[in-house]
């Protein structure tokens, strides 16, 4: 039985339809209002957007990068101009001069590589073990009501006043610093993974059920997919709790490492090598929390993007 | 008898209050192979606690439940429950969805495939298969809702005011879509509803609950030949039918208040 149906008028901008102006036997002209009745299989049922010129396209990047280069233009006039003496505001030259020598002579490589190395035991260290408890913590109340106070002890603390017991425990080698970063990542996962299983749709566990599934069950196809992505959520955040720990470590107490060198470098006012060690850190950061968020994205592809 | 309540009693945990509600109170039916029953009542009178507790997912605190003669304890795959909100999984695709109790029965990839595949074409998606539910409308969500339910092959189909929370619009579509589909499965079929109108358009009988504590008040032989089409509901027959049930609601939800207000 097929209902005949009045085809439905569709009043949008027509850029390249030249249509009729309804009932005027006037030409539309691209851009005009006009009402056309669209069959059902036309392609014109969407209209496509007026295409968008080079620039809007690419605004946001476009207008981030001018305000870059016009604050290290800023920087490098004032740093040139002499106002500030060089040991205090070295110019970006002089940053770039500093950290051209650092790589010439192997010191940065061999800094780099410490704490990286740091940074890389300790975090993974984290996420390995603070998933795992994140994911129990959330499923089992009674496990969390144990756990609570301690946790929030730890995490109410700032991580890094434990560096003084942990130089003890652990000497002033790289394990020291690994406690830190392990300490300062691990909260961050831990309580997003929490989150991420307690958060869980209440109604999603009931149709699991519904449909016969056990408590295993729901924990593999629920709780663990749904929490996904608080668990990257947490990674994400707890890079830079890391290499807050990786830095203040270093400074503290140290033998080797970019910390280290900036500590150094402080004491003995070679400000240039100072931010070209600054630079580095704060790279390493954005690589990796940009590298997160890919994967976020990545685990939310079925999030409509707004 | 296909599913049996013999003076079914539910005490319906209130978190909020710390407390036990009676929600159902002796209620008594049987629904034969094949039918399609709908239930209707005031809100708040217990017939979505009744739905739950034949689905399993709420014990009985006395009486008798029975499918085929066996006590209802626990939730099985002879029972699928289509629920009020769509409660899809939001990173599965509408074919995941659909696959998603058909993986519970624990059948072979290829086959549990091939079977979500069928009730994705049976609710009109197939265009959709690879669409997230956060991509598709309320009622396209509530169809995945359905084949979802309908895929792991239930003896008993149970609805939970499925369209409560569509569009008028959308609701008449589904309601006829409903038909359709059970046209092609006849499956027993209980629907929970507080529109009378789609009661009266769907079912065979419809039974109408007393206000809480819920109790079987009257059952209505629905006797209006199927196919029905949506035309349906300007008939005479319907009509009266459909007022008979609306006067006895009006009745329970009177006293509902007049007990509130006492």
């Amino acid at each position: 039985m097929a209902e005949r149906v009045e085809e439905p008028i569709k009043y949008d901008t027509v850029p390249s339809y030249p249509g009729e102006l309804m009932g005027t036997g006037q030409r539309a002209l691209p851009g005009d209002l006009v009402a056309t009745r669209v069959p059902h299989d036309s392609p014109l049922r969407t209209t496509p957007l007026p295409p968008q010129n080079w620039f809007q396209k690419h605004e946001a990047l476009i207008i981030g990068t001018v305000a870059v280069v016009i604050f290290f233009v800023a920087w490098q006039a004032v740093g040139s101009a002499r106002i500030v003496s060089r040991l205090f505001l070295p110019a970006p030259t002089d940053v770039i001069e500093a950290f051209t020598e650092l790589v010439k002579d192997g010191e940065l490589a061999q800094d780099l590589g410490y704490s990286g190395a740091e940074f890389g035991i300790g975090y993974v260290l984290a996420a390995a073990v603070a998933i795992p408890l994140g994911l129990l913590l959330g499923w089992y109340p009674r496990f969390r009501y144990a756990l609570d106070p301690f946790v929030t002890f730890l995490y109410a603390t700032p991580r890094i006043v434990l560096l003084p017991l942990f130089i003890i425990w652990f000497g002033i080698g790289m394990e020291s610093k690994i406690a830190v970063i392990f300490l300062g990542a691990f909260f961050a996962i831990l309580i997003n993974t929490t989150a991420g299983v307690r958060n869980l749709d209440a109604h999603l566990i009931k149709v699991a059920r519904s449909l016969g599934a056990g408590d295993l069950v729901i924990f593999k196809t629920i709780a663990l997919p749904g929490s996904v992505p608080f668990i990257l959520t947490g990674l994400r955040l707890g890079i830079g709790h890391a290499l807050i720990g990786v830095v203040v470590g270093e400074l503290v107490a140290a033998q080797h490492g970019i910390g280290r060198m900036m500590a150094i470098a402080g004491a003995t006012f070679q400000s240039s090598k100072v931010f070209a060690g600054l630079f580095c850190i704060a790279a390493a950061g954005m690589l990796l929390t940009y590298a997160l968020q890919r994967l976020e994205r990545h685990f939310d592809a079925w999030r409509p993007q707004r | 008898m296909k599913l049996q309540a013999r003076d079914v009693v539910i005490h319906h945990r209130r978190q909020r209050y710390g407390d036990m509600l009676l929600a159902v109170d002796g209620a008594t039916m049987d629904i034969g192979e094949g039918e399609f029953v709908a239930i209707v009542g005031p809100s708040g009178c217990g017939k979505t606690t009744f739905l739950n507790a034949v689905d399993g997912l709420l014990p009985i605190t006395s009486g008798t439940l029975t499918l085929n003669g066996r006590p209802i304890d626990r939730p099985g795959h002879d029972r699928g429950m289509v629920f009020q909100q769509p409660s899809l999984l939001p990173w599965r695709t509408v074919m995941g969805n659909v696959l998603y109790g058909v993986e519970l029965l624990g059948l072979p990839k290829g086959e549990a495939r091939a079977v979500a595949k069928r009730f994705v074409e049976m609710v009109g998606l197939e265009g959709f298969a690879e669409s997230y539910p956060l991509e598709l409308s309320g009622g396209m969500q509530q169809r995945v809702n359905l084949a979802r339910a309908l895929a792991v092959d239930p003896e008993v189909l149970l609805l939970d005011e499925p369209f409560a929370a569509l569009d008028a619009q959308t609701r008449e579509t589904m309601q006829h879509e409903l038909l359709r589909i059970w046209n092609q499965t006849r499956k027993t079929a209980v629907f929970i509803t507080h529109d009378i109108v789609e009661a009266v358009y769907l079912a065979d009988r419809v039974i109408v609950f007393t206000a809480r504590p819920g109790r079987v008040k009257e059952i209505l032989k629905v006797d209006i030949p199927r196919p029905r089409d949506l035309r349906v509901k300007r008939d005479a027959r319907f009509v009266e039918i459909e007022t008979r049930i609306w006067e006895s609601i009006r009745e329970e939800a009177a006293r509902d208040t007049l007990a509130a207000t006492a």
